[in-house]
């Protein structure tokens, strides 16, 4: 099996590099001068043409893109104008924001979806499974940040149980039971929507497992139905589901951006729409390529998880 | 959105898609849920279409005396914004904006990601995997991200939102149309168009692209929602619509900056975009049912533990033909579909005493299969159940023994050989994990106890080396091996009977032999009694002692192993012995029979086999035929036998 994983973490490597060339791509299209579009239009003459020859943009698009990646091997993602710091250093500083939030909604999406969808199926037809049906259908048509907005309004306004926002420093003061105060509704927020999408999935192959010939060999057997349906079935649907929950790791990374603005989160969502009004190209650059390279891990670790479950693969 | 590519599969329905359109309308309205998403779709639509007829205060006024009045509030029935806008029309008007840029989004996405699919898929070889690896490679980018970076690039606005959305929509497309695509250019009306000399672009347009249109129409309703929610997300963020252009997006992040204060001006648009996104949602359902019916939730049903017993009279008491262990009278088991009633077993009895071995042997669908997994309530309901008959178990009537009482027979007194070893052994535990669960389903045995027990069984069935095959998972055993584990499974408990269903079957011949020494040894030695359901009268003359005959839900034929191969009574039986092929017999005809066995939710009045029979006559066809009896088990239904001293007087 670890030969496998090698493998597997072999290919990412590809995929990464095809990450590295689309990104580029993007900002290479950029219409108008790259570097004036870079420092904003009040940039000095002098300022974009010393941006210019550091970048490389004089050059064929191919030698920039080596100059690019050569940089980026050192760690070097050029420096965000606005913050007058290094990309790398704000990356990865507002990423961690983001990775705490994103990880949360991901192990409550899985989880409740898994659960809402065995019942579901479990209970296929009863006032349950119906409910759950709605429930879900509503959570995958909800905006997000509409949601968060109302959550806001009831359990932050009204209740006042959690806060609406304020979660400035991640690692600063409060520790981790503040951090987790901070962090119930908009996890919970972002978690939504994949949990709709991982219940509906889980229910159909839950279904789909539970008519194979092997759940009737497990019956034959005299094995009691909860392990029928805990053990036999369940494990099956899971090897089904993992994918999934794989690319739901990307809407989830990609919600964040919503929920960041609505909750106030420090992450790299937050980060990424101010950048993108204020034109701070570069800071958008290192902000993709880092969620989408964190996108092609969690990839990765689903497929690593499916063939420790599912010995067909190894 | 994972959804939209579970429609990958569907078939291409070519010719039904022409006359079939009116249908897939009806079936659709069927669908209340779906009818409902379209009644609320349709009014959204017609609103925003009406809008500049509407008597609407013009949405982009601004009056500061009246700004965020509440909602029925004179004149404003929603209430006015931060600049005393009036709410209800912005929100007609934000709708209009809304749509037209997720409806366009969508046609974008489906012209360019269809194209896509199409062209890779019919092109085939480098083609295809240049376009799909560019499709894989945008698709390993969350999806709003991307979407975030063109809108970077392109700045701010709605149009660049639009193009945003419609580009990372792309690959759905792109990949549900070109697994279609690939299936179809391989089909010979794609051959036939290719010979008869039309070129590419006409066979992609004329021939290929009207099947793969359900499959185009089913991922634009899954998408369309999305697309509207996401413009309305880079809306929301600031991104999309400028001021003053306003959407649904755009209205709610005005809103939310005086969220507090005045909450109505962005939740009422909030609640407008998850209105119309849960409608097209709902719609969209309701289209996918319409359009690839194996997707539709209601078609994937759960079958429960135990089949459903719905007996019309209750039995009295049956007292147990001596000697038998096993002694089932009358078992009726049908599938209700709908109205629909199939009646697979229609009135079946079987006697199976210690250690005795009786073949059910038939064509595939004469219920053969039916019979023998009613007796422990293995046939899967819904649709199946049990309608009629008693099954006495050392005179104990499974059928009316609790649920758990069954769970205790199964795999102990009673245990099962099923057909494909493949798929009755569950690919993700290894052999020996399946076998101790066998065994600690009936002994309150320690792991390690079990263990040990498995391996002694594996020894048992003359599996070599039999510690190391416990490790082993079914997929890295042989075919005749993982059924040899299964017949191990079946002797977990010690049965008094196995039911073995046409155990052999997928096995090759010489692995067959063995297998069937292996049972027939294993019954001499401990007694069991075998249910041994075949098609292959071969099979049958090695293992069993008694044969029942089934066509069509019925036994026609019964007797001892013998006097039905050598003196068969039905024209069936003698018909079926005919199939099988003799060593050195080169001149013996190996005739399928002709014709079908009857759908039994149509059967004839009289005699089953009167169709295909060549002896039938006009009375056969009148009344139902019973089964006479002529001899000590020995019994046919047919009124004109092949032997004399079965006809009747």
């Amino acid at each position: 099996m670890s030969a496998y994983i090698a493998k597997r973490l072999l290919a990412a490597i590809p995929v990464l590099f095809g990450l590295t060339i689309i990104v580029f791509l993007i900002m290479a299209m950029i219409p108008g001068d790259p570097a004036t579009a870079i420092l904003g239009s009040y940039a000095t003459p002098e300022n974009v043409e010393k941006l210019n020859r550091d970048l490389g943009l004089d050059k064929p698009l191919l030698q920039q893109y080596l100059i690019w990646i050569t940089n980026l091997f050192q760690g070097d993602l050029g420096r965000s104008y606005t913050l007058n710091r290094p990309v790398l250093d704000e990356v990865l500083e507002r990423f961690s924001a983001t990775l705490i939030l994103a990880g949360t909604a991901l192990v409550l999406c899985s989880v409740l979806g898994l659960i809402a969808g065995v019942i579901s199926a479990v209970r296929q037809f009863s006032w349950v499974d119906k409910t759950i049906t709605l429930v879900v259908l509503i959570g995958i048509s909800i905006p997000s940040f509409w949601l968060g907005l109302l959550l806001i309004l009831v359990f932050a306004v009204n209740l006042r149980w959690f806060p609406a926002s304020g979660m400035y420093a991640i690692y600063g003061g409060g520790g981790p039971l503040d951090l987790m105060h901070h962090l119930f509704l908009p996890a919970l927020t972002l978690a939504v929507v994949a949990t709709g999408v991982i219940a509906r999935l889980t229910r159909t192959a839950m279904l789909e497992v539970l008519r194979q010939d092997y759940i009737r060999t497990a019956r034959s057997k005299g094995v009691s139905e909860n392990r029928v349906i805990y053990r036999h079935a369940f494990k099956a649907a899971l090897v089904t589901v993992i994918p999934v929950i794989g690319i739901q790791a990307g809407f989830v990374l990609g919600g964040a951006v919503y929920i960041e603005t609505v909750f106030q989160w420090p992450g790299i969502g937050s980060m990424l729409v101010k950048a993108i009004s204020t034109r701070d190209l570069l800071l958008v650059q290192g902000g993709v390529l880092v969620v989408a390279a964190a996108y092609v891990l969690f990839n990765l670790a689903a497929d690593v998880l499916q063939t420790v479950l599912d010995p067909r693969l190894r | 959105m994972a959804e939209a590519s579970t429609a990958t599969a569907t078939p291409a329905r070519g010719q039904k898609r022409s006359s079939g359109r009116p249908d897939n309308l009806g079936l659709l309205l069927n669908n209340k849920l779906a009818t409902a998403g379209l009644a609320i779709f349709l009014l959204i639509v017609l609103t925003a279409l009406a809008a500049p007829w509407l008597p609407l205060p013009n949405p982009d006024v601004t009056a500061p005396a009246d700004r965020l009045l509440r909602p029925l509030s004179e004149g404003h029935l929603l209430g006015t914004d931060a600049l005393g806008r009036d709410i209800l029309s912005r929100l007609i008007w934000g709708s209009r904006v809304s749509l037209a840029v997720g409806i366009s989004a969508t046609l974008i996405a489906a012209f360019f990601g269809s194209l896509i699919g199409l062209v890779a898929g019919y092109a085939g070889g480098r083609v295809d995997t240049l376009l799909m690896r560019g499709i894989d490679m945008v698709m390993a980018f969350p999806y709003i991200l991307l979407a975030l970076a063109i809108v970077a690039v392109l700045g701010p606005g709605l149009l660049n939102a639009l193009y945003a959305i419609a580009v990372v929509n792309i690959p759905f497309f792109a990949r549900n149309i070109r697994g279609i695509a690939l299936g179809l250019s391989r089909r010979e009306f794609v051959d036939a168009a290719r010979l008869s000399g039309k070129s590419h672009t006409q066979i992609l347009f004329i021939e290929v692209l009207p099947n793969v249109l359900p499959v185009i129409i089913i991922t634009m309703s899954t998408t369309v929602g999305w697309m509207i929610l996401e413009t309305a997300g880079l809306s929301f963020l600031g991104l999309g619509a400028q001021p003053p252009q306003a959407d649904l997006g755009s209205m709610l992040g005005d809103g939310r900056k005086i969220l507090f204060t005045a909450p109505h001006v962005s939740i009422i648009p909030g609640l407008m975009i998850f209105v119309l996104v849960m409608s097209i949602n709902l719609l969209g359902d309701g289209v996918r049912d319409v359009l690839d019916p194996r997707l539709k939730s209601g078609a994937l049903t759960r079958p429960v533990a135990r089949t459903a017993v719905m007996r019309e009279d209750k039995p009295g008491d049956v007292t147990p033909s001596p000697g038998a262990v096993l002694d089932v009278r009358g078992l009726k088991t049908e599938f209700h579909f709908g109205k629909e009633i199939f009646r697979a077993v229609g009135g079946v009895d079987m006697r199976l005493g210690q250690g005795e071995c009786l073949g059910i042997v038939g064509e595939s669908g004469s219920g053969k299969s039916v019979a023998a997994m009613s007796i422990m309530g293995l046939v899967p309901t819904p649709p199946g159940r049990i309608i009629g008959g008693v099954a006495l178990l050392e005179g104990e009537d499974l059928f009316s023994v609790s649920d758990e009482r069954v769970r205790q027979l199964r795999g102990s007194a009673v245990s099962h050989v099923f057909q494909d070893p493949l798929s009755t052994l569950h690919p993700l535990f290894t052999v020996g994990d399946q076998l101790i669960e066998a065994i600690q389903a009936h002994q309150p045995l320690s792991k390690s106890q079990a263990s040990e027990r498995a391996a002694e069984l594996l020894k048992l069935v003359r599996i070599p080396n039999p510690g190391e095959r416990l490790k082993a998972y079914p997929h890295e055993l042989s075919g005749g091996m993982r059924q040899r584990v299964c017949i191990a499974m079946a002797l977990a408990a010690d049965a008094k009977i196995i039911i073995a269903d046409e155990p052999t079957t997928a096995l090759d011949v010489t692995v067959q032999a063995q297998v069937l020494a292996l049972l027939d040894t294993l019954r001499r030695e401990k007694n069991t009694g075998i249910l041994f359901i075949t098609h292959d009268f071969g099979v049958v003359s090695t293992i069993c002692d008694r044969v029942a005959v089934m066509y069509a839900g019925q036994f026609v034929e019964t007797g001892t192993t013998e006097e039905i191969l050598n003196t068969p009574a039905h024209p069936y039986t003698a018909k079926l012995i005919d199939c099988v092929p003799v060593l050195g017999q080169t001149e013996r005809r190996l005739d399928a029979i002709e014709g079908r066995p009857p759908v039994v939710n149509n059967l004839p009045v009289g005699c089953r086999f009167a169709a295909r029979c060549p002896r039938a006559q006009d009375d056969c066809r009148a009344a139902p035929i019973p089964l006479f009896e002529f001899g000590e088990g020995r019994a046919v239904r047919c009124i004109h036998p092949l032997i004399a001293e079965a006809g009747h007087d």
